[in-house]
């Protein structure tokens, strides 16, 4: 299944992804695993754009990769359930499996607080 | 590589579900040829009765002998680990990884690292499976096991509707897949996947008697064919899983009218003239000291003296001893060993479980396919287990060793007493031939003898013989019957010059009978010659008075006629008195 809406999140990405990957390293990065452009998939890329913007203002190193279109990316970061939205930095690595409705632990998992500061 | 299939066939084959040959030894008679083709199949058992090495074994078969490929999706294992484990049996897993035949794809979901945050689904592992079947384009599947993701995702709802999905999935895709899963308590898995999979269900089980562990393998639902439904016994071997179905097997192997000798020409002559049949089952029963093992070997020489291969299975004696022993009543058996035509096999009993061994002989019979097999004695064997499970045991070899027209020769420690046919009255019905051998006490000795108390299809004697074991081998000898039975030893020796001496004397007493006519016949015949002496002296003698009559009677006359011419008398009348005087002088 191929989903019409995917080629336009990943190219919308790397635009932002480009000069954020030359920046200090301590900056998050972030990667969503979607499947196909459901409804669900469609939710989490938004959510997480959402936060990319709003909370980190931008500064955040985010890849939104479709498992239909690069399986073999799904076995390499051991993806089970989609969507799956992978903090790779700041350690610890964690998994947030869903369509990121409840994304208080992901604040968690960011460091951020509540209040949208970035303590780091 | 075609499984045999000597299990019952089902009356109309014609209609029946497609099925994906295993490779696994056994597992395949038992399910008629193989698991439902196209369809999952649930392999469930406690920890460590082998199920991930059945489902790994099914993938590795299938690929190296049915050329079909196959994805492992490991959740509990990574792929070295797997072929480390499995590299003992001799899969070369990483080999046929690299050669595409397999994938292996490690599922690993760390239960710390995830976090729900919303609806979800198992989408991600649906496309690495469809990745992995499409990109060798496998036809068979094991997920094991799948159950892990219970622990490691927090929604079983999401999980459970999800792995409906999967299954569902997995028939569309047309694979056939083995899922296996951990025992629940009172289910047959933890979390009832079974209610998931329902075209065929595989218990694995793994149970300790008498402190010798032992697994069984079950196939709990076939849906659509038939199966075997009772627990067999199966094991872990350096080959992989041998499943050791008895009743798969039929009574249908074929049989030979061919006669093989014994090695002991006697014997022979007890068994119709010309041996046992080939591929029939002898035992051989006798108490300590009977000299089982020497037939055995004798059997074994001449065996392998017409050039057929023979496999000797020891469990008292190591293979230079037993050709020790062998050599002091002159049989060579090392030459026999070192030209590959015998081999021995030699275990302790107490080594490993019934099935272990029972699936050591299998592999040792397979590899070297020996014409005649000899287990001495099977005895140590039954000890093992109970005596359903030894005369199962027995039972599966016969039919394993039946199947192939192996001749196979047991024998059996008897305890001694009359009680000892009763003992085995089991396992003798297995049996085509029985020999005894017993011990005979006696004028303070104590001496061998043999009969055959069973010959299934031949004429055989219903003699008891002695037999002797000398420098040169085995001699049956004839045996005395006497007052008190069968005599053997030095009575039968005592009893033999007995006959020798009466012999002699019968003998003795025909040549003095023959003497004693022979001087009879003398002593008439001298008294003949006697009396034929007296009687031709009488004769004589009567000739000679005669002629004297005669004589003087001519005298007479002539007197009286000269005397009658001297008187002048008439001379006629003179001459005729004369004659008168004559004849009354004859009568005198």
């Amino acid at each position: 299944m191929k989903s019409p809406k995917s080629p336009s999140t990943r190219c919308a990405t790397p635009a932002k992804r480009k000069p954020l990957a030359k920046q200090p390293a301590d900056e998050p990065i972030l990667r969503l695993f979607v499947a196909g452009a459901t409804a669900r998939s469609s939710e989490a890329i938004m959510r997480v754009r959402q936060l990319c913007e709003t909370e980190l203002q931008g500064r955040c190193n985010l890849e939104v990769i479709d498992i239909y279109q690069q399986p073999a990316s799904a076995r390499d970061n051991q993806i089970v359930a989609t969507p799956t939205l992978i903090i790779e930095f700041p350690l610890p690595l964690r998994r947030f499996i869903g369509n990121l409705t409840n994304i208080t632990g992901l604040f968690v998992g960011l460091n951020l607080d509540k209040g949208a500061k970035l303590i780091v | 590589m075609k499984t045999k299939t000597i299990g019952r066939k089902p009356a109309t084959p014609s209609t029946q579900l497609p099925k994906s040959p295993t490779g696994i030894q056994g597992l395949d008679e038992i399910t008629g040829g193989g698991l439902p083709r196209g369809r999952p199949t649930l392999v469930c058992g406690g920890a460590g009765c082998g199920k991930t090495l059945l489902a790994t074994e099914f993938l590795v078969r299938g690929a190296v002998l049915f050329n079909e490929p196959g994805v492992l999706m490991a959740f509990e294992e990574t792929e070295k680990e797997l072929s480390a484990n499995v590299a003992s049996l001799g899969f070369d897993l990483e080999g046929l990884v690299r050669r595409k035949r397999i994938v292996v794809d490690y599922v690993h979901v760390e239960r710390s690292e995830v976090q729900e945050s919303g609806e979800y689904d198992l989408e991600g592992l649906f496309v690495r499976l469809g990745h992995a079947i499409d990109s060798i384009g496998a036809k068979r599947v094991v997920l094991d096991t799948l159950e892990v993701l219970f622990s490691s995702l927090p929604n079983e709802a999401v999980l459970r509707s999800e792995l409906r999905r999967l299954f569902r999935w997995l028939k569309e895709k047309g694979v056939t897949a083995v899922i296996t899963a951990e025992r629940g308590r009172e289910s047959l898995t933890r979390h009832g996947l079974e209610e998931y999979v329902s075209d065929c269900v595989i218990l694995l089980d793994h149970r300790v008697n008498d402190q010798i562990a032992t697994r069984h393998l079950r196939v709990v639902k076939y849906r659509g064919a038939l199966h075997g439904t009772n627990e067999f016994p199966f094991l872990i071997g350096d080959d992989g899983i041998s499943v050791l179905p008895i009743t798969s097997l039929a009574l249908n192997h074929q049989v030979s009218t061919e006669r093989i000798a014994t090695g002991i020409p006697r014997l022979d002559a007890m068994l119709g003239g010309k041996g046992f049949f080939r591929g029939s089952s002898i035992l051989l029963t006798g108490t300590a000291g009977t000299g089982k093992t020497i037939i055995s070997c004798n059997l074994a020489q001449a065996a392998a003296a017409r050039g057929e291969r023979v496999l000797f299975f020891s469990f008292e004696e190591s293979p230079n001893q037993i050709i020790r022993n062998m050599h002091s009543i002159g049989l060579q058996l090392e030459p026999l060993v070192k030209r590959g035509l015998l081999r021995f096999h030699s275990q302790r009993p107490s080594l490993c479980g019934l099935e272990m061994h029972l699936a050591t002989m299998f592999r040792e019979i397979a590899d070297f396919k020996p014409h005649v097999v000899i287990v001495d004695p099977i005895t140590s064997l039954m000890d093992l287990g109970t005596a359903s499970e030894g005369k199962g045991m027995v039972t599966r070899l016969i039919d394993y060793l039946k199947a192939g027209q192996i001749t196979s020769l047991f024998t059996s420690l008897t305890q001694g007493g009359h009680v000892l046919q009763q003992s085995e009255a089991g396992m003798s019905s297995l049996m085509d031939a029985w020999i005894l051998l017993q011990d005979y006490e006696g004028n303070g000795e104590r001496n061998r003898v043999l009969y055959v108390l069973k010959a299934r299809g031949m004429k055989h004697s219903n003699q008891i013989r002695e037999f002797l074991i000398s420098d040169h081998g085995i001699d049956v000898v004839d045996a005395y019957i006497g007052a008190s039975g069968v005599l053997t030893g030095s009575a039968r020796v005592a009893q033999g010059d007995l006959e020798k001496a009466a012999v002699l004397a019968s003998q003795q007493e025909a040549a003095q009978l023959k003497r004693e006519v022979e001087r009879k016949r003398k002593a008439l015949e001298r008294q003949i010659t006697d009396l034929r002496a007296d009687y031709e002296t009488e004769a004589l003698e009567l000739r000679r008075i005669a002629e004297q009559v005669g004589t003087r009677t001519l005298l007479l006359g002539t007197e009286r006629a000269a005397s009658g011419l001297l008187r002048q008398a008439d001379i006629k009348v003179a001459v005729a008195s004369q004659g008168k005087r004559r004849n009354g002088s004859g009568a005198r």
